[in-house]
């Protein structure tokens, strides 16, 4: 086949049917598609890979045995532990410690700084991290973080917000508490020095986002979590609190029903480390990285599920994990940037879902899951998608319209990052749209905690993505970064407070993974798959083939 | 005429099989030559740096973080045959050309200051104090060049040297923190943490606590809104479907 012609970053093709959203979008300006209806709603998910059939199974072991599950994540929990026992030993911890926090973005961040200030010193406190601190989906989250400070708002609107969005299957107090804690975080973030967003008269610019009946998004351009994570790193690293790097943990360590600390290995140098706890947070993120049903991913290199992975083993319950949050807004095209996000504050400020005849065909901004499964209609039953070289298809983000709506400049001010990712592709988003389709974005579900992030399993808490609950079945934007704050917090202020009314430590075993692998031997499960998977391998296949092991 | 459901997500799975599991040998068309760390491999044309070494069989520890331009894990600084410049750039951000020679950076030595951001001031006296260094700059605009999110950093440096935490702030927004300026510098400084501090300190101090936000603060803590959220917390799923249709939108 001859070299494609470019113009302006798009093949010819493209570039022609990108002259039909050119002509229709002052017609659109004005114009937004009707809101669905519940019924409308439910009608178009039953094509959202959530709902679609196939791609899921029953666990077969364990608490939530019977519970529907991605088959990938199924995968990893019906695999065998990547140790037998008897190559470590417990005897003598190399760390003792009493708060062992694992993962380090913002949710293991924020954990570490509250048991800090709540009065476990920073030599009591471990925080290790599978990749470097602050290696997390955290750092890439760009639109913003919920907060019903404004006047017309309330902590209880933001509540049914919350609750509508997630198909009213969230977990009513633990969700009372991310809406109640939302303001008091602001104030912490600011305090700190965050620079969020602000109008000239000093209030916050605050943005609607899918599903939210009030403006009450915070942003940092689109940079959020970037911000948010770096400066509560800073306050960690001034109170200078112990952390290591390249050190996932693969096992815990139990005595009875309470995790007592965990195992390490070491990524680099292939050793392992032994860690005692009096408390142990798990802060491990999420898992688009295992590609749930063949879809790119939004999300960071090290999000491969293991928290939730380690969480059963020890006999942790866990919720919805059924579900998976498909952003509807993944990058399409060029190749290179395929499944990364594209943030939903564009739709906030007036980008539109256009097809390829130029028509606006669904309400900007439904639920995610709705208006992911819109796009997938689009493309897949209505067929007015457009097909990418590679064979993708997408829907055109028409983007220039929000320089036409709010004045040129606003995208380079508002969304640096976006158009600085476009133009090292050669495509400039302020003079024409980009293309898009849904991408695994979040784990909705997880283990399941009360409102201190307190697990069914004695002294392991939870906070963040691995957990479950807050969000139900589907979560809203801003409600991400605003869990990790809110139960960073909570479970550092609750593992301190437990800490201090005089915890002991525990004996260091592993009789749980002992147990674990009799459950899988007796389920029949025969598989030489391991887990936690730690990395996923995305060497070629050319290579792969001919790979000996010889040291 | 519509699809079955199921092959649907099959027609999507195959659609994204290059990004997922691996570009196929049979579906490369075009092909360039690239070294790294000074071995020659032949790549995909139109891959990023980091894919490109994927494909060529390296597997990633370190250098490689978000895969999305936000961390700065993936930092890399490379020549193309033929051309003296060298040449920085993040190895997720950017395609790989034919020629290119490169090796990753891992890891930034870069000295960091202790701090207690709740004993300093806005201006020059923090700077003084924990970077007295910053004063070295030499003018020479190679972190500037340097940097792969476009940042000018000798200017924000200079906006510091002046005790212009608001311009320094403003200028190293968008830093990710690669380390790529530290380590270009001729006078040893480590920008990208002078940088931190400053946009804590305009964030801090310069930015107070909107009024709005300290109203809704004291009404949560005074138990305001307890009442709402018990009764909520506590209604029926078919209750809460009619308050959240019922529930008024409010126009951006």
């Amino acid at each position: 086949m001859a070299e494609l012609k470019f113009i302006g970053g798009y093949p010819e093709y493209m570039r022609k049917l990108i002259d039909v959203v050119h002509k229709t979008r002052t017609k659109r300006k004005d114009y937004t598609p009707k809101a669905m209806t519940m019924k409308e709603r439910d009608e178009v998910l039953k094509i959202h890979p959530d709902y679609a059939p196939g791609g899921k199974r029953a666990l077969s072991i364990g608490l939530n045995k019977g519970d529907m599950t991605p088959n990938e994540v199924a995968d990893l929990i019906e695999a065998y532990p990547l140790i037998q026992g008897n190559e470590v030993h417990l005897t003598k911890p190399d760390y003792t410690v009493d708060l062992l926090i694992i993962g380090g973005g913002l949710a293991g961040t924020s954990a570490a700084v509250w048991a800090n200030d709540k009065g476990i010193a920073k030599d009591k406190i471990l925080l290790v991290n599978k990749l470097r601190h602050g290696d997390a989906n955290s750092i890439m989250a760009e639109g913003g973080t919920q907060a019903a400070d404004r006047e017309n708002d309330s902590p209880s609107r933001h509540f049914l917000d919350a609750i509508g969005g997630g198909h009213f299957t969230n977990k009513p107090d633990v969700l009372r508490k991310l809406v109640e804690d939302a303001p008091l975080i602001m104030k912490w973030l600011c305090d700190l020095g965050v620079m969020l967003d602000r109008e000239e008269d000093g209030t916050f610019v605050e943005k609607s986002g899918g599903g939210t009946s009030r403006n009450r998004m915070h942003a940092c351009k689109d940079y959020t979590g970037l911000e948010e994570l770096r400066v509560i790193r800073d306050d960690f690293r001034n109170r200078e609190i112990h952390y290591l790097e390249y050190n996932p943990v693969i096992e815990f360590l139990t005595d009875g029903n309470r995790v007592t600390g965990a195992v390490l290995y070491n990524l680099e140098t292939g050793d392992y480390k032994i860690v005692q706890a009096k408390a142990t947070i798990l802060a491990t993120g999420g898992f688009g990285r295992l590609h749930v049903r063949g879809f790119p991913t939004t999300n960071h290199y090290g999000a491969t599920c293991d928290g939730v992975v380690l969480a059963y083993r020890v006999g942790a319950k866990l919720r919805d994990t059924d579900t998976v949050q498909y952003h509807p807004t993944g990058a399409a095209f060029p190749q290179q940037i395929i499944g990364l996000l594209l943030t939903e504050k564009l739709r906030s400020m007036g980008a539109q879902p256009v097809n390829k005849n130029g028509e606006a065909f669904v309400f900007p901004l439904e639920p995610r899951d709705v208006e992911a499964a819109s796009f997938i209609q689009e493309c897949y039953v209505k067929n007015k998608g457009v097909v990418t070289p590679t064979g993708m298809r997408g829907v055109w983000l028409d983007t220039p319209l929000i320089e036409l709506k709010n004045g040129e400049g606003t995208i380079e001010k508002s969304f640096p990052g976006m158009y600085r990712m476009f133009k090292r592709f050669d495509l400039d988003m302020r003079k024409d749209p980009v293309l898009v389709f849904p991408t695994l974005h979040y784990q909705n579900g997880g283990v399941e905690s009360d409102p201190q992030g307190k697990t069914n399993v004695d002294c392991l808490w939870v906070a963040g993505e691995v957990s479950g609950g807050v969000h139900g079945k589907n979560r809203l934007m801003g409600n991400s970064t605003l869990d990790c704050l809110v139960f960073g917090r909570r479970s550092g202020i609750s593992a301190a407070e437990y800490l201090k009314s005089d915890a002991k430590h525990g004996r260091l075993t592993l009789d749980h993974m002992k147990n674990y692998v009799t459950m899988l031997k007796q389920a029949g499960i025969n598989t030489t798959r391991k887990a936690p998977i730690l990395l996923p391998d995305y060497r070629g296949k050319a290579v792969l083939a001919r790979m000996i092991d010889v040291f | 005429m519509p699809e079955k459901d199921n092959n649907i997500m099959d027609k999507i799975a195959a659609s994204n099989k290059s990004v997922v599991t691996g570009i196929d040998e049979k579906d490369i068309e075009h092909w360039i030559t690239i070294s790294i760390l000074g071995s020659e491999h032949k790549v995909p044309a139109g891959l990023t740096i980091m894919q490109a070494m994927e494909f060529a069989g390296y597997r990633f520890i370190r250098s490689c973080g978000c895969r999305a331009g936000f961390c700065g894990a993936c930092t890399t600084v490379y020549r193309i045959e033929g051309d003296y410049r060298l040449k920085t750039a993040m190895a997720c951000q950017t395609r790989v050309e034919d020629g290119m020679y490169l090796t990753q950076i891992p890891f930034t030595p870069a000295e960091r200051a202790t701090y207690d951001i709740n004993k300093l001031s806005p201006g020059i006296e923090a700077f003084l104090t924990h970077y007295p260094e910053m004063l070295r700059c030499l003018g020479c605009n190679s972190c500037t060049k340097a940097c792969p999110q476009d940042i000018d950093v000798m200017e924000y440096i200079a906006a510091g040297k002046r005790g212009d935490v608001a311009l320094m702030a403003e200028l190293s927004f968008d830093c990710i923190q690669c380390g790529l300026c530290a380590m270009r510098c001729p006078a040893e400084l480590a920008q990208y943490n002078y940088a931190q501090l400053a946009r804590r300190l305009y964030g801090k101090y310069e930015t107070p606590l909107p009024e709005h936000l300290k109203k809704r603060v004291e009404e949560i803590e005074k138990g305001k809104y307890n009442e709402e959220l018990d009764k909520l917390t506590k209604t029926g799923t078919e209750e809460l479907k009619k308050i959240y249709v019922a529930r008024d939108i409010e126009k951006e």
